[in-house]
């Protein structure tokens, strides 16, 4: 296969940016998007110029690290796949491919591809968490847990913090993120004990690190690589209103 | 953002517009069933009656300002969600986004702002005019005489196109707006969403539908 590449390019978070245009010959259908740049980070490394930068890690989906808009769409055109699951195979041969990064104003670029997430962290760090001491594992029957409610929490709990919601939001609004963070400890007896101040606290820091207003769009739903439900940001919203409402003042 | 205060945060937005949005929808059902009787071909006698109810019934005085209350706070917080929003990528994307989000969902604010220049011209006719702001229109011998008003003025196809564009731009703003209102009250539900999608659907449909028949009769039924 061969593909025209349209990157983007940028030699640091202060440099001004600008598309560069790569051609990129006997891809293999097989290649998956990272093998794909690794194979041309190669060509352009012989060449003596300066490989495109991305993030990766675990490349099987899990660690949330790869992260590119691609064509028009966080982590290309697949449903429910990431980046570094996504093939070349999916592509037409001989068509231009256009990557870009995350573009937020709470996810600056670092260099070329590569955005600073670390507001995710701090959305987190203010609140998602448990304090409660739980002790070492217990046997697994001693908290009963209904099933469904075990399940529903962990369908909160498979997000892998990649920042696709941001990405796919007209807004920038993180709130399938954060909603996905206190819901899944919301549904759980350990993490039911600090629930209000989570939800306030978690809100309150995503507010601050600079995303945007939800404006109920879904477009968070359908390009998350996890499927996260947006009935998780209305679980978000009934959280933090129970919270105003009946938090105590003492 | 404040970490006090309860309209501040993002969902406190969410809340305020979804209430205030959610109230006005209620005020569009009600305001729809008096304009009906526009269409009782009894040349406005139960229309009138109806009129004169909401013109003296003092509850209704007070509904007149948390009407306009709910409509300032509609107002006010959509454009500082957009203003807010629209900061919040100062880069944007070479390739537009390709999401399977619905278009109503996405051009809220632009809807928002046709139904809000419609609502002026609406207010023009019918509530300045009453208060003697602005001249009478030809043919309304007083400024409570509503139905040889709304004849004059929906005899001029001009604007009775601008009102039917208006109510059919609204019809967007309320398809979108209806399910939104309930998901951001926290009612979004696997069993009973879908069902609210498809009555909200039927709700935007009837509204718009609903306020441009009565453009039409009086454009081609009534002489």
């Amino acid at each position: 296969m061969e593909f025209k590449l349209k990157i983007w390019r940028q030699k640091n978070a202060s440099a001004k940016g600008k598309f560069e245009d790569y051609t990129l010959k006997d891809v293999s259908p097989e290649m998956s998007f990272l093998q794909m740049l690794d194979y041309l980070n190669q060509q352009i490394i012989e060449s003596d110029g300066e490989p495109v930068h991305f993030e990766h890690d675990c490349r099987e989906g899990i660690c949330g690290s790869c992260g590119l808009y691609i064509n028009g769409r966080p982590h290309g055109p697949l449903t429910h796949t990431t980046t570094c699951e996504l093939h070349m195979r999916e592509f037409k041969d001989n068509t231009t491919i256009v990557i870009e990064p995350w573009r937020s104003k709470a996810f600056p670029v670092i260099k070329d591809l590569v955005v600073d997430r670390s507001a995710f962290e701090k959305v987190i760090r203010a609140g998602g968490f448990v304090n409660a001491n739980t002790g070492s594992t217990q046997d697994a029957n001693n908290i009963p847990i209904n099933k469904k409610i075990s399940d529903r929490a962990f369908d909160a709990a498979v997000c892998i913090g990649c920042g696709a919601c941001v990405a796919a939001c007209k807004n920038s609004s993180a709130m399938l993120f954060v909603s996905a963070k206190v819901s899944q400890f919301a549904m759980l007896p350990q993490g039911k004990v600090e629930a209000k101040e989570r939800v306030e606290n978690m809100v309150t820091k995503m507010d601050e690190v600079g995303f945007g207003f939800c404006s109920n769009t879904y477009a968070c739903e359908y390009d998350c690589p996890k499927g996260i439900s947006v009935e998780f940001i209305a679980k978000m919203n009934r959280e933090f209103f129970s919270s105003k409402v009946c938090k105590s003042k003492k | 953002m404040s970490k006090k205060g309860f309209s501040l945060t993002s969902i406190s937005h969410k809340y305020i517009m979804a209430a205030a949005g959610a109230f006005l929808m209620l005020f569009l059902v009600s305001h729809l069933a008096t304009n009906l009787l526009l269409l009782a071909g009894d040349g406005g006698a139960q229309f009138d009656k109806a009129v004169e109810f909401l013109l003296t019934n003092p509850a209704i005085k007070i509904m007149e300002y948390v009407l306009f209350a709910g409509f300032i706070i509609h107002i006010i917080i959509g454009v500082v969600i957009q203003l807010h929003n629209s900061s919040s990528r100062p880069v944007g994307y070479k390739v537009a986004l390709k999401s399977e989000a619905s278009a109503f969902s996405r051009f809220m604010i632009h809807s928002g702002i046709i139904i809000f220049i419609f609502l002026l011209i609406h207010l023009y006719h019918f509530f300045f005019v009453k208060l003697g702001f602005f001249p009478l229109y030809a043919g309304a011998e007083t400024g409570h005489d509503f139905y040889p008003m709304v004849a004059y003025t929906f005899k001029n196809p001009v604007y009775s196109i601008i009102y039917i564009l208006s109510f059919i731009f609204l019809g967007f703003h309320l398809k979108h707006a209806f399910q939104s209102a309930f998901q951001s009250f926290g009612l979004n539900h696997d069993k009973y969403t879908p069902a609210i999608k498809v009555v909200g659907t039927i709700y935007a449909v009837l509204i718009a539908v609903g306020f441009s028949i009565i453009p039409l009769y009086f454009l081609f039924l009534y002489n």
